[in-house]
C-alpha cells in the first residue's frame, strides 16, 4: 500500500513536470494555425495545478517526514581511466520543500496564465506567449523536483532561456531586446560560477546526485581534502544564485527585465524564477561552511539594503516592485546566511504570493491606465479599481510586515534570526540592516500605494477611462491576496513557530560540513553530542543541531525582534503618509536638502553606469587593443610571411625558368638534334634497310673475324 | 681436273646468294624483289644439301631443304597476296615509292 502510494506521488510529480511542456509544444507548433490553442495551454496548466494540490495533500498527509526519491541510471560510462567508476543518474526528489514549492509554482503559474488571457488580449503573438509560459513552468518544475546538480543546471539554464524569451517578448522595442540580452548575459556570469562549482563537486565525488554528495561530505570527504575548498565550492554554487536571484552585484538585470509583459514579471521576476536561487541555496544549505554562509549573509544584507534605498525614489511602478523584489530576495539570502533556514524558505513562499499579487495588481493598473507606468501620473484610482486596490493594499501590508499577514510572520522570523545571529556572534550589523530595510520597505510600498491609488488623479484623461479589471484578471489578485493572510500558515498570528508550516512541514536539514568549519552556534553542544543518533534512518532529515545559546537567543529574539519590526513598519508607513498623503513634509524639499543621497538613489547607485564604464567599456577597450594587436602585429607577421614567400617564390620561379627549364629544354633540343641526324637513316624504303643490314653485317663479320 | 667438292657448291650458293641480295637491293619491282628472296632461299638450300652430302649428318639437310621449299612456296603465296594488295592500294608495286610507314 505504502509503496503504491509512493509511486503515485512520483507519477503525479512527473505529470506535473511534463504537462506544461506538452502545452508548450502544442501551443508553439499550432500557434499560427489554431487561434484558440492558448486555451489548451491554460487547460494543461490548470490540470498541473490540480495534480500539484493532490501531490501536496498526499505528501503532507502520508509522507510528512519521508523523502521520496526516484532515480534511474541515465549514462553508465563504466570504469573511466584516471577517474574511476562514472555514471550519471537522473531522478526526482520529493520532500516537503519541493512539493510546497511545486504547489506555489503551479498555483502562481496558473493564476498568471488566467490573468494573461485578458492582459495580453490583442497581442499579435498571443499563442506564442502562452507557449513560452508553458516552457517556463516546465523548467521551473524541473528545478524544484530534481535531485541532482546536472538536471538542476539544465533546468537552471532553461528558466534562463524562457526568462530571456519573455523579457524580449516585445522584441520590436529596442529596450526590451536589450533588457533580454542583459538578463541573459548577467545570468551567464553567475552560471559560470555555478557550473564550476558543480564540476568541482563532480570531480571530487564522481556523482551529480546531491544526497550522495552530502553524505560523502558528512563522512569527511572534502574537495582537495580541505575545508577551504569546500567553502570555495559553496560560494561558486552561490554565484549561480547571485545571478538568478538578482543579488548584489549582479542585480542590475532585474529592474531592466520589467520590459517584459507584467504577468511575466509577476511569474518569473518576482515569484518563482528569481526565487530559484534561494531555493537552490536551501538545497545546498547542508554543505555550506560557516565562512561561505557569512559571505552569503553579507551579499544578502547588501542586496536587501541597496535596492531598498533605490526603490525610495523610483517613479516607475514596476521598477519599484522590481527593486523591492531584489530587496526581499536579499532578505531570504541573508536569512540563509545567518542560519535561519526555515524562515528563509517560509519567506520565499509568502513572498511569492504577495509579490505575485503586487505585480499582477500593478499589471491591472497598467492595463487599465493604457500602459501608463509612471506613478506620478496616477492617483485616485482607489474608487475606480476597488478590487485591485484592496488586494494591492493587503499585499503591501504583507510585504511591509504588518501583523495578521503572512509577510509579518516570515519577515519577523528572518529579523529574529539576524538578531539571534548578532547575539551569538556579535555581528549586529546584519540585524541593523534588516530592521532598517524593513522600515524602508514599508515606506516605499506605501509611497507607491498613496501615489497610485490615493489623492487626486494627475492625468484626468486616462483616469476617466480607467475601470476595474474583468473577472479573469481580478480573480488571481483575490486568490493571491487571500494567501497573504496568516491563517494559511499558522493559527497564531504572532508566532509562526507553532504553526504547521514551520513545526511540521519545513525542517532544516542536518549540516554535513565538518564541525570546525561551521558557525560556532551550529556545533552541537557537548551534552547533545553523546546522544546516539544511529537509529534514525538515513533519509529522515534531522534538524540542524543548534547550540543552546543560539536556540535560546532565537527564543529571546522573537519578542524584541517582533516589537522592533512592528515599530519599523509602523514608522515607515507613517512617514510615507506624512510625506505623500497628508503632505506635512514636502518630499521634493527633502530631496533638495540631501541632494547627493537623492541622486545616488534616483540613479540606482550608478550601478549601470559603473558597469558600463568598467566592464562594458573595459571589454570594448580590451577588444579594441586586441584588435589593434591583431591588425598590426599578427597581420604584420602574416603579411611579412606572405611578402617573403612571394619574393622567395619569384626568385625560385626565375631559377625554375632559367636553370631547370633550360636544362630540360636543352635535353629536348639535344634529342631533337640527334633525332634529326638519325632520321636520315629512316627512309621507309625496304631496300635501303636491306643495304644497311648487309653493310652492318659485313662490318660485324669483320669485327668478329676470329677465323 | 679436280673433282667437284663441297667448295664448289659453297661458291655457287654464295654467288647465288649475292645475286639474290643484288636483286633485292636493286630491283624496283616488288615481284623482282621476291624473286631475289627466292634466290637467297635456294642458295641456302644448296648449302644444306651440300653439307648433307659431304658431311655426316644423314638426311637432315635434305629434309630441311624440303621444308625450306615448302616454306618458300608458302612465303611466295603470302608475299604475292601482299603485293596484290599493295597494287590495289598504290596502283603500282614499286618498292622505293612505298614508304608510307616512314611517317
Amino acid at each position: 500500500m505504502i509503496n503504491m502510494n509512493e509511486s503515485i506521488l512520483i507519477n503525479l510529480a512527473l505529470v506535473i513536470l511534463f504537462l506544461p511542456v506538452i502545452g508548450f509544444i502544442v501551443a508553439l507548433f499550432l500557434a499560427k494555425k489554431v487561434k484558440k490553442i492558448f486555451l489548451f495551454e491554460n487547460f494543461v496548466i490548470i490540470l498541473a495545478f490540480i495534480c500539484s494540490v493532490a501531490l501536496l495533500y498526499l505528501k503532507l498527509t502520508y509522507f510528512q517526514s519521508k523523502d521520496i526519491v526516484s532515480e534511474f541510471q541515465w549514462i553508465d560510462f563504466g570504469n573511466v581511466p584516471l577517474f574511476g567508476k562514472l555514471s550519471v543518474e537522473l531522478g526526482i526528489l520529493l520532500d516537503n520543500i519541493s512539493v510546497i514549492m511545486l504547489f506555489a509554482v503551479a498555483l502562481i503559474s496558473m493564476l498568471v496564465h488566467l490573468f494573461s488571457i485578458e492582459y495580453m488580449s490583442g497581442d499579435k503573438r498571443y499563442n506564442r506567449y502562452f507557449a513560452y509560459l508553458g516552457i517556463f513552468t516546465f523548467s521551473m518544475n524541473g528545478i524544484v523536483l530534481t535531485h541532482n546538480f546536472l538536471m538542476m543546471y539544465i533546468f537552471w539554464e532553461l528558466v534562463g532561456l524562457s526568462s530571456y524569451l519573455l523579457i524580449g517578448f516585445w522584441y520590436e522595442k529596442k529596450s526590451a531586446s536589450d533588457a533580454a540580452k542583459k538578463a541573459f548575459i548577467v545570468n551567464r556570469i553567475g552560471d559560470i560560477g555555478m557550473f564550476s562549482g558543480i564540476l568541482m563537486l563532480f570531480t571530487t565525488y564522481h556523482t551529480f546526485t546531491s544526497d550522495k554528495i552530502f553524505y560523502q561530505i558528512s563522512q569527511g570527504a572534502l574537495p582537495f581534502n580541505s575545508e577551504f575548498w569546500l567553502t570555495v565550492t559553496g560560494l561558486l554554487l552561490f554565484c549561480g544564485a547571485i545571478g538568478k536571484s538578482a543579488q548584489f552585484p549582479l542585480h542590475v538585470w532585474l529592474p531592466d527585465a520589467m520590459e517584459g509583459p507584467t504577468p511575466v514579471s509577476a511569474l518569473i521576476h518576482a515569484a518563482t524564477m528569481v526565487a530559484a536561487g534561494v531555493f537552490f541555496i536551501t538545497r545546498i544549505f547542508t554543505m555550506l561552511t560557516g565562512d561561505a554562509l557569512f559571505v552569503i549573509a553579507v551579499i544578502g544584507a547588501l542586496s536587501a539594503f541597496i535596492p531598498a534605498t533605490i526603490a525610495l525614489t523610483q517613479n516607475d511602478i514596476k521598477k519599484v516592485l522590481a527593486y523591492s523584489t531584489i530587496s526581499q530576495l536579499g532578505y531570504m539570502i541573508l536569512a540563509l546566511g545567518v542560519g535561519a533556514y526555515t524562515f528563509a524558505f517560509f519567506h520565499l513562499i509568502t513572498h511569492a504570493f504577495f509579490k505575485a499579487c503586487l505585480f499582477l495588481g500593478s499589471g491591472s493598473v497598467i492595463h487599465n491606465m493604457h500602459h501608463e507606468q509612471d506613478i506620478t501620473k496616477m492617483g485616485g484610482l482607489r474608487k475606480k479599481m476597488p478590487v485591485t486596490y484592496t488586494t494591492f493594499l493587503i499585499s503591501s501590508l504583507a510585504i511591509s510586515g504588518v501583523p495578521l499577514t503572512s509577510g509579518f510572520l516570515s519577515k519577523d522570523g528572518i529579523l529574529a534570526g539576524t538578531y539571534a545571529f548578532g547575539y551569538a556572534t556579535g555581528h549586529w550589523l546584519f540585524a541593523a540592516a534588516g530592521f532598517f530595510v524593513a522600515m524602508l520597505t514599508a515606506f516605499y510600498m506605501f509611497r507607491l500605494i498613496i501615489l497610485t491609488f490615493h489623492g487626486q488623479p494627475k492625468d484626468q484623461h486616462k483616469f476617466e477611462h480607467a475601470h476595474e479589471s474583468k473577472f479573469v484578471m481580478a480573480m488571481p489578485l483575490v486568490v493571491l491576496a487571500v494567501l497573504s493572510i496568516f491563517i494559511f500558515y499558522t493559527p497564531n498570528p504572532f508566532n509562526p513557530e507553532q504553526g504547521w508550516f514551520l513545526s511540521k512541514w519545513i525542517k532544516a536539514p542536518q549540516i554535513s560540513v565538518p564541525e570546525n568549519a561551521r558557525y560556532s552556534f551550529m556545533k552541537p553542544d557537548a551534552a547533545q553530542k553523546t546522544e546516539p543518533d544511529v537509529n534514525k534512518s538515513e533519509t529522515a532529515k534531522q534538524e540542524i543541531v543548534y547550540s543552546e545559546t543560539y536556540t535560546e537567543a532565537l527564543h529571546h529574539a522573537h519578542i524584541p525582534a517582533m516589537l522592533l519590526s512592528l515599530l519599523m513598519a509602523a514608522s515607515g508607513i507613517l512617514l510615507s503618509f506624512l510625506f505623500y498623503q497628508w503632505k506635512k513634509f514636502d518630499p521634493d524639499k527633502l530631496a533638495e536638502r540631501v541632494k547627493p543621497l537623492y541622486k545616488l538613489s534616483y540613479n540606482k547607485w550608478y550601478f549601470d553606469e559603473i558597469y558600463d564604464a568598467v566592464f562594458v567599456a573595459g571589454t570594448v577597450g580590451l577588444s579594441k587593443s586586441l584588435a589593434w594587436f591583431d591588425n598590426t602585429i599578427i597581420d604584420g607577421i602574416v603579411n611579412f610571411t606572405a611578402d617573403f614567400t612571394r619574393i622567395f617564390s619569384k626568385l625560385s620561379g626565375k631559377f625554375d625558368n632559367i636553370v631547370v627549364d633550360g636544362l630540360v629544354n636543352f635535353m629536348a633540343y639535344l634529342s631533337g638534334f640527334i633525332g634529326l641526324i638519325f632520321r636520315k637513316f629512316q627512309t621507309g624504303k625496304v631496300q635501303t634497310y636491306v643495304v644497311l643490314v648487309i653493310f652492318s653485317l659485313v662490318i660485324l663479320l669483320f669485327l668478329f673475324k676470329t677465323f | 681436273m679436280a673433282q667437284v667438292g663441297l667448295n664448289h657448291f659453297l661458291v655457287i650458293s654464295s654467288i647465288l646468294f649475292c645475286f639474290g641480295i643484288f636483286g633485292i637491293i636493286t630491283r624496283k619491282n616488288a615481284v623482282m624483289v621476291l624473286m631475289g628472296i627466292e634466290l637467297i632461299l635456294n642458295s641456302a638450300n644448296i648449302n644444306f644439301i651440300a653439307f648433307a652430302r659431304y658431311g655426316s649428318f644423314g638426311f637432315q639437310g635434305q629434309l630441311i631443304a624440303l621444308f625450306v621449299i615448302v616454306l618458300a612456296a608458302a612465303e611466295a603465296a603470302v608475299a604475292l597476296a601482299i603485293v596484290l594488295n599493295i597494287y590495289k592500294t598504290f596502283s603500282n608495286v614499286n618498292v622505293d615509292e612505298i614508304d608510307n610507314l616512314k611517317e
